[in-house]
């Protein structure tokens, strides 16, 4: 039986005019359990929290309900005082007779009776209160950021620069991503390379950084502070600690027909190549599909030339194991197929591209050098026209499109059609829009330069059909200011289409057990107030993984996602919160109800041996629920059918006890 | 006696099992339409025009014969708009009105135009290939 | 005003984050609700069990009201999702029983509601009170 103390506050007037705190008083001390019960003006002054501690010696309380204000406000003061007092400070309940009774009420007896009944209610809790102690895990102080694009560069390097160990896993040859292929960046004009490499750099020379480039997440066990991944490196027949990148290799490389994938196959590489000049890590690679060693033994030639013997054909996979406290999810977007676009005829013209691709062409360091050139005929395009949403906004079928709006389309538009016809004045430029959305700081300006000292003719109406003939394409458009359908003879059409989530996210958050949305886009903890951190604890999110999103939010997102793990990772301990589920192992029948409701992924289940009564032993699949992990929402309490699971400091027996007293 | 309007168009709706309210006003029918120099009013009025309840006239109009139903616009609508569906509801219902026959038999062909195809051939095409 | 006056007794369930920050605020502003409502707080709406909602009424509750945050705004997710359909079942159940609709609610009272919260409490009690004592559910040797 507990020993109760009842300490009812008078908060100057606030309660006690509305509410006779003598009466309060002297009606709970009749109730089971209280040994003690006062009343002052002020509990949570020093001489309030004093008079608790003596209170607590002198009657050898074993629990304490304070009837004051919402426990949302003092509920940490008293817990201390019970602390300090040598009480655990789980075993102190507060009844909230102010803001939700003497505030509310104005009659008096009205007021006493309701503060009498949550006093019964708070004392008949406590009486089946127990101790609790939070938990507490270790912290691997090493994050691990999966994605080695301007999201998990950023990222590493602020995680690396609050002096913490950091590991990129990156699933190509070399980190940069996305941002290392494109040409100039909005809205400065700046060149992605010019500032994105540095950062590259950066990163190499960063003692406290490792790359596993060329390599993917195979597996993922542990929780927070404590995340076991298996990572496999894949082969890339080349030894990275040897290999100094000269290039020899793959400029005798007899294999020169492989469509480059960092042009977007544009143009060709080689069978051993390094993806382009400002590669990190610079080594090469050797692509076994089209390798002739490879495939059947015959060539040898790029062992021949390497004057470092970096060359090594018999490399294997290999998977390492690391130790994390932290993970970040970096996995960022790519373009989405525009094979099922057939009216826009991307499958029967070369000269109808991507964005992506338009980036490429444009670059100095592209297939064209640079130079604006149809890929079809290496002519320069006179008539160019700009085709937006393609694929975004695209609600009526799944396979096709995507519903969200891609949202950097309209402003890497507007560059693309602004440096062209800073280029080439001699092009007609045209962009077709649904609506022009650029919020941003300085974007609006800019889409509106593109219009007013560039001239690009931007159409409010959709194109609706693209038809190669001879060497034009007829483009058959709307344009709907004028109500007048428009036919225009281009010579390259650019298709903005819709991003999405990179294919590799789903099945790392899978890994992860991080939610993700029905487009595949990770889920925040919360919308608007936790918007890069996972639900699943210890699980954060950088860039695009997380939705759409240009290099400046990306940025801004990386950072904060750093912010975010170096808090954890500054840890030595993690203190869980003690209010947890825990799962009564007997009663268990491992039916995983349980697991099923658990938004943080905190059950598991094993297999567990346990004695029954004719001395026998029996194996049984139990819920087991990780301390760590369990944020103690109580949905698997619910679920849960044989009543095994409960929720430590609002169990079952003390809501109801609750209920019991408020209705007696 | 004039319909109400506004009954008129969840009629239309309910007949063409398409809803206006989905368009984001992209133009992409508009833009996609093979007939759309032949008609006074084009597939995105249509489907504007209808959500708006102004639908007096699109049944006055001849532009409700002059749309070929290839679909053309159904299939490439991002939001499932289906305009010509839509255009072909306007159609039953100023076919169904009795007593204001706008169509004579005997004047039938006259109005025939023999730069496009008939919707007839059209929709078979559309029905029996593939 | 008769001094006998029914009293309906309410069971009010609120979530930790949401609904009981929104009745402090309602007690912040002063905005009156009759004090047959007793709040009992919980971490999260998804944490009431059906059994405790019919113990209130074997207890002799007459109204039972649960409130949490607003869908897609759950301190937890998705707490309040499972709410949802947990106590569309558990109504449609008492419902059955003969239960009035009236004497159960789910209602999505944010930390920034106070009014909301005061307001919906002075409609419930009204509603509550205006059907009278729970004789169908309330256990008579639960009583003194």
């Amino acid at each position: 039986m507990q020993r109760i103390g009842v300490f009812v506050c008078w908060c100057g007037s606030n309660i006690a005019a509305t509410v006779d705190v003598k009466a309060v008083s002297e009606a709970l001390l009749k109730e089971p359990g209280v040994v003690f019960s006062t009343d002052y003006q002020y509990m949570c002054s020093q001489a309030g929290q004093n008079m608790i501690i003596e209170a607590v010696k002198e009657h050898n309380l074993t629990g304490i309900v304070v009837c004051s204000c919402s426990p949302r406000m003092h509920e940490a003061t008293f817990r201390k005082t019970a602390k300090s007092a040598g009480l655990n400070p789980y075993m102190v309940e507060i009844a909230n007779i102010r803001e939700q009774c003497s505030w509310v009420h104005k009659d008096i007896q009205t007021g006493t009776e309701k503060a009498i009944i949550l006093g019964k209610a708070a004392v008949a809790k406590v009486n089946l209160n127990a101790p609790l102690t939070p938990g507490e895990t270790p912290v691997t102080k090493r994050a691990l950021v999966i994605g080695g694009g301007i999201a998990g560069i950023q990222t590493a390097l602020d995680i690396a620069e609050a002096g913490f160990k950091v590991d990129i896993v990156e699933k190509q040859p070399t980190i940069g991503g996305k941002m290392a292929q494109l040409d100039k960046t909005f809205p400065t004009l700046d060149c992605a390379a010019c500032i994105l490499t540095p950062k590259m750099v950066d990163v190499a020379q960063n003692d406290k950084i490792r790359i596993f480039s060329y390599s993917e997440v195979e597996g993922v066990s542990g929780f927070v502070g404590n995340y076991d991944v298996k990572i496999r490196r894949k082969a890339r027949y080349v030894k990275e600690d040897i290999c100094t990148g000269c290039g020899a290799c793959v400029d005798k490389c007899p294999m020169k027909k492989v469509p480059n994938e960092f042009n977007l196959g544009m143009d060709n590489r080689h069978a051993i190549y390094i993806p382009f000049a400002q590669a990190v890590p610079k080594v090469a690679t050797i692509d076994p599909n089209t390798c002739n060693m490879l495939k059947n033994g015959k060539c040898g030639v790029c062992a021949k030339v390497c004057t470092a013997g970096a060359i090594d054909y018999k490399q294997k996979d290999t998977i390492i194991e690391e130790k994390y406290g932290a993970i970040v999810v970096a996995t960022g977007f790519n373009p989405i197929s525009m094979e099922k676009f057939d009216e826009f005829a991307y499958n029967q013209s070369k000269d109808v591209i991507t964005s992506l691709e338009f980036e490429r062409l444009t670059n100095a360091a592209g297939p064209t050098q640079g130079k604006l050139l149809r890929p079809s005929d290496n002519v320069h395009p006179h008539t160019i026209v700009f085709v937006q949403c393609v694929g975004s906004r695209c609600s009526a079928c799944a396979e096709k499109g995507k519903e969200y709006c891609s949202k950097i389309c309209c402003m890497y538009t507007a560059k693309h059609a602004m440096l062209v016809r800073d280029k080439y004045p001699d092009t007609e430029v045209y962009v077709f829009y649904i609506d022009v959305r650029t919020p941003g700081k300085a974007f609006d300006e800019f889409q509106r330069r593109a219009v007013e000292e560039y001239g690009v003719k931007y159409i409010k109406g959709m194109v609706g059909k693209v038809s190669p003939e001879g060497n034009k394409l007829k483009v058959q458009a709307s344009d709907l200011l004028n109500n007048k359908q428009i036919h225009i003879d281009a010579d390259l059409v650019v298709l903005a289409a819709a991003i999405e989530p990179d294919k590799s996210a789903r099945p790392l958050a899978t890994m992860l057990t991080a939610s993700m949305d029905t487009n595949d886009f990770f889920t925040e903890a919360h919308p608007k107030l936790r918007p890069v951190e996972s639900p699943t604890a210890g699980v954060f999110l950088s860039g695009a993984c997380q939705g759409p999103k240009d290099i400046p939010e990306t940025v801004s997102q990386a950072s904060a996602a750093a912010v975010k793990v170096v808090g954890l990772l500054a840890k030595n301990k993690l203190t869980g919160n003690p209010c947890i589920a825990s799962s009564n192992e007997l009663m268990c029948n491992g039916c995983s109800s349980c697991e099923r409701v658990c938004p943080y992924g905190a059950i598991t289940y094993v297999d567990k041996e346990f004695r029954m009564p004719d001395r026998t032993t029996k194996v049984r699949r139990v819920a087991q629920v990780n301390a760590a992990v369990c944020q103690g929402c109580g949905a698997c309490t619910v679920a849960c059918p044989s009543g095994a699971m409960d929720l430590r400091g609002f169990t079952s027996a003390q809501i109801m006890a609750e209920v019991d007293a408020i209705c007696k | 006696m004039a319909k109400n309007m506004n009954d008129l168009r969840d009629e239309l709706i309910r007949m063409s099992g398409s809803d206006p309210v989905k368009c984001m006003s992209c133009g992409k029918c508009s833009a996609t339409c093979p007939a759309y120099d032949e008609m006074e009013y084009h597939p995105h009025q249509f489907v504007n025009m209808i959500d708006r309840g102004n639908i007096e006239p699109l049944l006055e109009s001849e532009s409700i014969y002059r749309c070929l139903t290839c679909f053309a616009c159904v299939d490439r609508c991002p939001r499932n708009v289906q305009p010509a569906k839509l255009i072909e509801a306007v159609r039953l219902v100023a076919l169904r009105e009795q007593g204001k026959n706008r169509l004579k038999a005997d004047k039938v062909p006259e109005m025939l135009d023999s730069d496009i195809p008939q919707q007839a051939i059209v929709s078979a095409f559309r029905k029996y290939s593939k | 005003m008769q001094m006998n006056e029914y009293k309906p007794l309410i069971v009010a369930f609120c979530c930790n984050w949401c609904s009981y920050a929104g009745a402090d605020l309602a007690g912040n502003n002063r905005l009156n609700y009759p004090a047959d409502v007793k709040i009992i707080r919980v971490p999260c709406s998804c944490r009431v069990n059906p059994m405790f909602i019919l113990r209130a009424f074997q207890r002799g509750a007459d109204g039972v009201i649960l409130c949490g945050c607003h869908p897609g705004d759950c301190h937890y997710t998705s707490g309040n999702y499972y709410t949802r359909r947990r106590m569309a079942l558990l109504f449609s159940m008492l419902d059955y029983l003969g239960i009035e609709r009236e004497r159960t609610r789910v209602e999505w009272v944010s930390a920034a509601e106070g009014a909301k919260f005061a307001a919906t409490m002075n409609e419930f009690v009204e509603k509550v009170a205006s059907l009278g004592k729970n004789k169908r559910l309330e256990d008579l040797r639960c009583s003194k």
